[in-house]
């Protein structure tokens, strides 16, 4: 079962910013267990570009599909045999990323 | 056999046997919708063919079977449905039975994963009178005063969640089961609850069905779970709270205080029952448990349940009980209730200024006001009284609760 696994940041309150090397430690973790599938760390939503080609044309808008004080600041996707695993590694990547955690089941 | 005894039978088996049958189905299938729809099938079925073919000797047996077929049917129709073509992968099994252990095993795991904390609480508490007490959907719509459709779609979703998330089907690791424990305690105390205190107004202030329900929950969990001190306090609990229903509303539909109930109405069967449980834990206890707070709460009432009458209560073991509570769930309710006792043991002056300290917390809570209220009255500040009164009234949403309040306010004088 693959999990899609989103971590939440808030502009008006940021979690820290000295998590790099926890995370780091934590994913070789994911790996070695075999949860890991991918993860990565996302840019600011400023730099989001939107595209809609459903109509006439093709309409680029600049930013993110929702503007919100909570924002995407990165994903992992992981493989979990079910939702108490994954649930129990998003509590600990939520410590140790210093933000709020989606856990999210893939179809 | 007459169509009465058929019918009870069909009751009797329906609270017997209606968990069981969704548990193993589950287990089989791995699909919680499936199971309540053949489970349901499977005793819409018994209705019709138990009268003339009599109720058969094994009915939990007769009942899992034919959800099983019903299952199986199901799927099936929906393989030929979806164009597949397929045979459902699953053959039907005419094993006997499945032993009496590992069935109670698959009622445990059905209450985890109805209880799982991924759900929200409300949805907790209504999957779990739909999958495990086999409650109707629209009777747990009437019993939350919510509209049938939108508890139908809570269910729905949560049964869509469970799947699409693999909210898993087991019971819960060592490491985690008290916490798990807890939240399913926790889902039954809400049941009872609101049953004992039905809010909104227009509803029978005490609704019978809820607490029934959850005590024959918390009985199952008891059976499944012997050992656990909490869920045996949560059932005494319960019981000790339930057997002074006959007395908690007069004929009139006012609420009657603990000092003016008729103990002569108390449930004394209920009553003896509860006390064996809370010896049970003191004994636990005296051998070096450390007691949570449904068994402490459990005791507390125990104490009043044993007393004659309000003044025969023994209340500086009620304050000693409520001291312990308070280091473990330092919560302003509990707080209050602590208040309360304190005002029987030292007076109203003493509890007063208790009570005073938790206004940042409870100024919207009824029962706040009404114990101040009552506490003004004693100390003769008749006029500070009223104004509770008037508050306590505004915010109680219980009807018997707002006639009890309104005469003790126009008491007054």
């Amino acid at each position: 079962m693959r999990y899609l696994v989103s971590v939440i940041d808030d502009k008006s309150n940021p979690g820290s910013t000295d998590r790099q090397p926890a995370i780091s430690a934590f994913n070789e973790r994911l790996i070695a267990e075999g949860h890991w599938v991918f993860a990565g760390g996302l840019a600011d939503t400023d730099a989001a570009t939107v595209v809609d080609n459903r109509g006439e044309q093709v309409v680029f808008s600049d930013g993110p599909f929702v503007e919100s004080k909570e924002y995407l600041a990165g994903v992992w996707v992981w493989e979990a045999p079910d939702l108490d695993v994954a649930l129990k590694l998003a509590a600990e990547a939520s410590k140790i990323c210093d933000r709020k955690i989606e856990v999210r089941p893939f179809l | 056999m007459n169509a009465a005894d058929v019918r009870e039978a069909v009751t009797r088996a329906h609270h017997e046997e209606w968990a069981r049958v969704v548990a193993s189905l589950t287990r089989r299938f791995g699909d919680l919708d499936l199971a309540e729809e053949a489970a349901a099938e499977a005793f819409a079925t018994a209705v019709e063919r138990w009268p003339a073919d009599g109720v058969p000797p094994n009915p939990g047996a007769w009942l899992t079977t034919t959800a099983n077929r019903k299952a199986i049917d199901r799927i099936r129709r929906e393989s030929k449905r979806d164009g597949k073509h397929r045979e459902a992968q699953i053959v039907f099994d005419d094993d006997p039975p499945e032993p009496v252990g590992a069935i109670d095993d698959d009622r445990l795991r059905l209450i985890f994963t109805c209880c799982h904390p991924a759900l929200a609480m409300e949805t907790r508490v209504a999957l779990t009178l739909r999958m495990v007490g086999g409650l109707t959907v629209p009777e747990i719509a009437r019993a939350f005063l919510a509209r049938e459709t939108a508890m139908e779609r809570r269910i729905t979703r949560a049964k869509a969640k469970i799947k699409a998330a693999r909210v898993p089907y087991r019971v819960p690791s060592a490491e985690d089961l008290p916490a798990r424990v807890s939240g399913v305690l926790a889902v039954l105390y809400l049941v009872f609850n609101e049953g004992y205190l039905a809010t909104g107004p227009g509803t029978d202030p005490v609704r019978r069905d809820l607490p029934a329900e959850a005590i024959r929950l918390t009985r199952l969990i008891r059976a499944l779970l012997p050992d656990d001190g909490e869920v045996a306090g949560l059932l005494a609990l319960m019981l000790l709270t339930e057997a002074r229903r006959p007395a908690r509303v007069s004929a009139g539909g006012e609420l009657v205080a603990l000092a003016e109930q008729d103990r002569g109405a108390w449930d004394t069967g209920l009553i003896a029952e509860g006390h064996r449980l809370v010896r049970e834990r003191l004994a636990a206890a005296a051998a070096g448990a450390a007691p949570g707070r449904y068994q402490i709460l459990a005791a507390i009432n125990a104490v009043h349940t044993s007393a004659r009458d309000m003044r025969d209560t023994d209340w500086s073991q009620i304050l000693a009980l409520y001291d312990r509570l308070v280091r473990l769930d330092p919560s302003p309710i509990i707080a209050l209730n602590r208040a309360i006792a304190v005002a029987e043991l030292d007076g109203p002056q003493v509890a007063m200024a208790a009570v005073d300290r938790l206004e940042d917390e409870l100024a919207g809570y009824h029962a706040y006001h009404a114990t101040r209220a009552d506490l003004l009255r004693r100390l003769g500040r008749g006029h500070e009284s009223r104004a509770a009164y008037d508050k306590a009234i505004d915010l109680a949403g219980n009807t018997a609760e707002t006639a009890y309040l309104t005469r003790r306010r126009d008491q007054l004088g």
